[in-house]
């Protein structure tokens, strides 16, 4: 095979497998290429063509291996040196490696996707297409956990000459899970001519790793030194081991003052630790407390200013999440985006499915709190069995956009999730938004005069029935927008409803009835609280912990955080 | 109403086209006890439908003993006491010959008495926690040493894992099985230190403490897995988290006992791909007889797109074995079909073969498998030949000496060393 060939070829795979040719003969084995230009037409051809046989042969070799096998036979694809190990290794590690079953032929399949009726062969020496076959014919080379994290610090190695600052910082982080001496001497070569800030820091991090091990004192010492600004857990447990003590209790490190500096530096790292460990604490009860405000906002609004006690409020969350579930269905090409539709589609179906009820059930039962606690059980015993004779009672999957995956890194020791962040966000917006409605606009003037007056409001013009209507809509709408949110956090199905009205009811009476500040503000101490108990006492305790530590404030307070004054408190 | 009328039809069917049927006789009565409706429906109406299948395809062969058989389907609705009741029933009015049913621990617990009052015949599919061997119960699902212990083994052995953290909901399932491994881990050498026990709520659905303890745990250079005996509705948010922490199955790969091809097909697998279940079955496991079973199954369920999973298999050789038994036996006489079943033999739907000990277990093979983003698991590790189901841990000091034996000392908990068997108090 010869370059030009491969540069006439339009996939991009082939144009990478170039670079590492390049990486291959140009930094790694220079004597083979000086060796190579020695020699002059066919006897390098037969040189290739002998090489070609035995990086063929090892290749098949993976067909009927164990996973040890597997990595032994990686290992003996790196060491050939050959163009193509690069490309076989990442078809490996991404299930595109296969065996054809006829002839047990190894192939490099291009995609794997569910739809193609035949896979695209590609031969795995040339890189180049094969024919094709159809998925039957083929048995893929599979791999385990263990094999693939070997192959991607493998690969990586690949990658530290790529353009991209990115794949380069990745490459190094990969490559420092398993330092050996070949990866070792591989980035040395990187740092001399690395000169971007980032991938150097993460090389200095590893070379340095690499030099606790060195004979000499003060090469260690210069090596804990560097390692002085670094949070990682990998330095960690290094800098922890020099100051074990071996089977004879000599210190592991002989040196005093490489000693002290590892003490420092373990020091430095557990106060770190410390800091951000409370910090993450605080963060995780502040999401937490941010999905028990945002499914306890739309109850505020029913039971809070309406006073109706709807103990459908948890099935009006189900609807939005299976609105979501539908609106993925009905856009699967642009699912990054779908839930941001989901958001007012999920407040409009709920919004209307609260009206409907409130017109047909509730504006019957208005003052009887009793027979609406029953018509309202009733309702959601319905809507569950709506939702299991459409959708059947198996949960439904929910697709996590990309961009919701992941987290936000700020340093080796604290990162915090993107999820997590956005639903604090969308809690506060959400608020923000119910508050504008209420203070601002006239429908929110005419809500909150029904609720503190309802004959006064009637007699000032304001449509109190309409006004009621609005209202349960509203609560109603909000539920089916946090249901959005809770397709990111746990199951859709049937039952998700009943395992938050408890909660969504605590967060009210503790917050305070009819006030929404107080809602945020419940639902945010509740989730510190139960995030500060939950590592000392476990999740069941601390959550039995939460509700009686609840009564009893109840008990203290019957009003809550933030009672409601005036004339109507004194009226309910 | 309908079916006896279905039912008429075939016995007359069978009447005609076989002149020396016997169509006076009555139809073998089959119960089938499981949830219907609450929360346990997900998982047992498919059960239902697995049994019913094996009745219409024996009564194609033309039933058991020249007689058809006759599904008797009740529906304890997940509620346990109501699972006793129902089992009553089953037994006293319906007269059913055998019951296949149950699926969590405390429904089988809560039938168990009234089996061994009325001198019922239970099989039972599901894996469970063992310690416990009932002459009337076939436990055709899998014992801790032929689910939980060799996927601890592998991941020690292949994987490499020396530190480990136990995952569970709080209920006696995950509580013994943990037990047992905990005893286990520490036999093979595994400090205290290394061993990391925690329990949450059902439904825990705020794991961002526990994956971040989790995550810490594994930080510290050695090999870490979870094994998890979660339950149910909590798995999602679990599996959900370990990904948004960014906590791959490479670095801390997820075991889990309880998650099959029917829970991955209501959910999103992609924070899954990796992570690790241990069964005696896998769906997209290769052999003929698997092949013409999942085939029959979207037949009679009419839905491509259904999945057969774990306890199915258990109910398909439960099934077989039973009706050998009776075939053995030439009754279906309770006492007669108990005493021909030890000793039975039928395939398994991996190409091995399944036979009932005497402690009322039977022998399975046992695999683990990687989940695949199409829902399904790749093998990457099984054990050689089958392994036979132990009734009573002997990683535990409290039943280590114990074994159950149904065929020489007729005792489900017969002490070895003191010789004395401990009657029908079972636990």
């Amino acid at each position: 095979m010869c370059v030009r060939e491969l540069l006439t070829n339009k996939g991009s795979d082939f144009r990478r497998v170039l670079s590492v040719r390049e990486v291959r003969y140009g930094e790694w084995r220079p004597l083979w290429l000086l060796l190579a230009v020695c020699f002059v037409g066919l006897q390098v051809s037969a040189h290739a063509q002998t090489d070609d046989d035995g990086f063929r042969a090892v290749v098949s070799e993976f067909g009927d291996a164990n996973f040890r096998e597997k990595e032994a036979i990686a290992e003996r694809l790196l060491d050939t040196g050959h163009a193509s190990a690069r490309a076989v290794l990442t078809a490996l590690l991404e299930g595109r490696f296969f065996v054809r079953d006829q002839d047990q032929q190894p192939f490099i399949v291009e995609s794997t996707d569910e739809d193609l009726s035949a896979f695209a062969l590609v031969d795995v020496v040339s890189l180049e297409s094969a024919g094709s076959a159809e998925p039957d014919q083929l048995s893929r080379v599979i791999t385990n956990n263990r094999l693939r994290r070997f192959l991607r610090i493998t690969i990586a190695r690949f990658a530290l000459s790529s353009p991209e600052v990115d794949v380069r910082v990745d490459a190094v982080k990969q490559m420092l899970r398993s330092l050996d001496e070949a990866s070792i001497e591989l980035l040395r070569e990187r740092a001399a001519e690395e000169t971007e800030s980032s991938v150097l820091y993460e090389i200095d991090t590893a070379l340095a790793l690499a030099d606790l091990d060195e004979d000499e004192a003060g090469a260690r010492l210069a090596a804990v030194n560097t390692l002085s600004d670094r949070l990682s857990p990998d330095v960690y447990n290094r800098l922890s081991a020099l100051l074990e003590r071996d089977e004879d209790g000599n210190f592991v490190e002989a040196d005093e003052d490489v000693r002290l500096a590892a003490t420092e530096g373990v020091r430095r790292i557990d106060s770190a630790r410390d800091f951000y460990s409370v910090i993450e604490t605080i963060f995780f009860g502040l999401s937490l407390g941010s999905v028990l405000a945002l499914v306890a906002i739309g109850l505020t609004i029913t039971f809070g200013v309406m006073g109706v006690i709807n103990l459908a409020h948890g099935e009006l969350l189900m609807l939005g999440a299976y609105t979501t579930y539908v609106v993925q269905l009905a856009m699967p090409e642009y699912i990054d985006l779908s839930i941001l539709v989901a958001i007012p589609v999920a407040f409009v179906v709920t919004g209307l499915v609260g009206v409907l009820i409130e017109r047909t059930i509730i504006r019957f039962l208005y003052g009887r709190p009793l027979e609406t606690l029953l018509a309202t059980f009733g309702v959601s015993l319905v809507l569950q069995q709506f939702v299991r004779t459409v959708f059947t009672a198996n949960n439904r999957p929910v697709v996590t956009p990309t961009w919701m995956s992941g987290t936000l890194q700020f340093n080796e020791a604290f990162s915090l999730t993107y999820n997590r962040l956005y639903t604090i966000l969308f809690t506060l917006i959400v608020f923000a938004i119910l508050l504008t409605v209420l203070k601002r606009t006239r429908i929110g003037l005419e809500m909150r005069a029904v609720s503190q007056n309802r004959l006064m409001a009637r007699a000032m013009g304001v449509r109190s029935e309409w006004v009621d209507a609005m209202t349960f809509g509203l609560g109603a709408g909000i539920a089916g927008m946090a249901g959005v949110a809770l397709t990111q956090l746990t199951n859709v199905g049937p039952n998700l409803g009943q395992s938050y009205i408890v909660d969504s009811f605590m967060v009210v009476v503790f917050g305070g009835v009819g006030n929404i500040w107080g809602t945020l503000i419940g639902g945010m101490s509740l989730g510190i609280v139960n995030k500060v108990l939950e590592p000392f006492a476990g999740a069941v305790l601390g959550k039995i912990f939460v509700l009686v530590a609840v009564i009893l404030f109840i008990q203290r307070f019957p009003r809550g955080l933030f009672p409601q004054t005036g004339r109507a408190a004194e009226d309910s | 109403m309908k079916f006896k009328h279905a039912c008429f039809i075939v016995c007359l069917a069978a009447a005609l086209a076989l002149p020396v049927a016997a169509g006076a006789q009555d139809p073998i009565k089959v119960g089938i006890l499981h949830s219907l409706s609450g929360s346990m429906a997900i998982s047992e109406t498919t059960l239902k439908d697995t049994i019913l299948m094996m009745i219409d395809e024996q009564n194609k062969k033309g039933g058991l003993l020249g007689r058809q058989l006759e599904a008797v389907v009740v529906d304890p609705a997940s509620d346990w006491p109501l699972f006793a009741e129902m089992a009553r029933s089953l037994l006293e009015s319906e007269q059913v010959d055998v019951v296949f049913g149950c699926w969590t621990s405390v429904s089988r617990k809560s039938v168990l008495p009234v089996f061994e009052e009325l001198n019922g015949l239970l099989f039972y599919p599901v894996q469970y926690e063992g310690e416990e061997s009932s002459k009337n119960v076939i436990y055709t699902g899998a014992a801790p040493n032929q689910q939980a212990i060799p996927a601890i083994d592998y991941l020690m052995e292949e994987v490499g894992i020396e530190r480990w953290v136990l995952e569970g909901t709080d209920y006696v399932y995950p509580r013994t099985t943990n037990r047992i491994l905990e005893a286990y881990l520490k036999q093979k050498g595994v400090e205290e230190e290394d061993i990391s026990i925690n329990y949450t709520p059902f439904g825990h659905s705020d794991w961002q403490t526990r994956v971040s303890t989790i995550r810490r745990f594994g930080s510290a250079g050695k090999a870490t897995a979870v094994v998890s005996t979660i339950n149910g509705d909590a798995n999602v948010p679990f599996y959900l988290e370990l990904a948004n922490q960014e906590v791959s199955a490479e670095d801390i790969p997820v075991v889990a006992f309880s998650v099959g091809e029917e829970e991955l097909s209501g959910l999103d697998t992609t924070p899954l791909v990796g992570h690790l279940a241990a069964w005696n079955y896998f769906q997209s496991i290769s052999s003929p007889i698997n092949s013409e079973f999942i085939s029959t199954w979207k037949t009679f369920v009419n839905n491509t797109d259904r999945t057969t999973n774990d306890p199915m298999e258990a109910h398909y050789i439960g099934f077989n074995l039973w009706a050998q038994a009776v075939e053995k036996a030439g009754t279906t006489d309770v006492d007669a079909v108990l005493d021909a079943l030890p000793g039975t033999e039928t395939p398994n739907l991996t190409g091995g073969t399944a036979r009932v000990l005497a402690n009322h277990h039977i022998t399975k093979p046992v695999y683990i498998g990687e989940v695949q983003a199409n829902g399904q698991f790749d093998v990457v590790w099984q054990t050689d030949g089958t392994v036979e189901g132990d009734a009573w841990s002997d990683h535990l000091p409290v039943s280590e000496d114990t074994i159950g034996d149904w065929v020489v000392r007729k005792c489900g908990n017969y002490n070895r060393v003191t010789d004395v068997c401990s009657g029908t108090a079972y636990q």
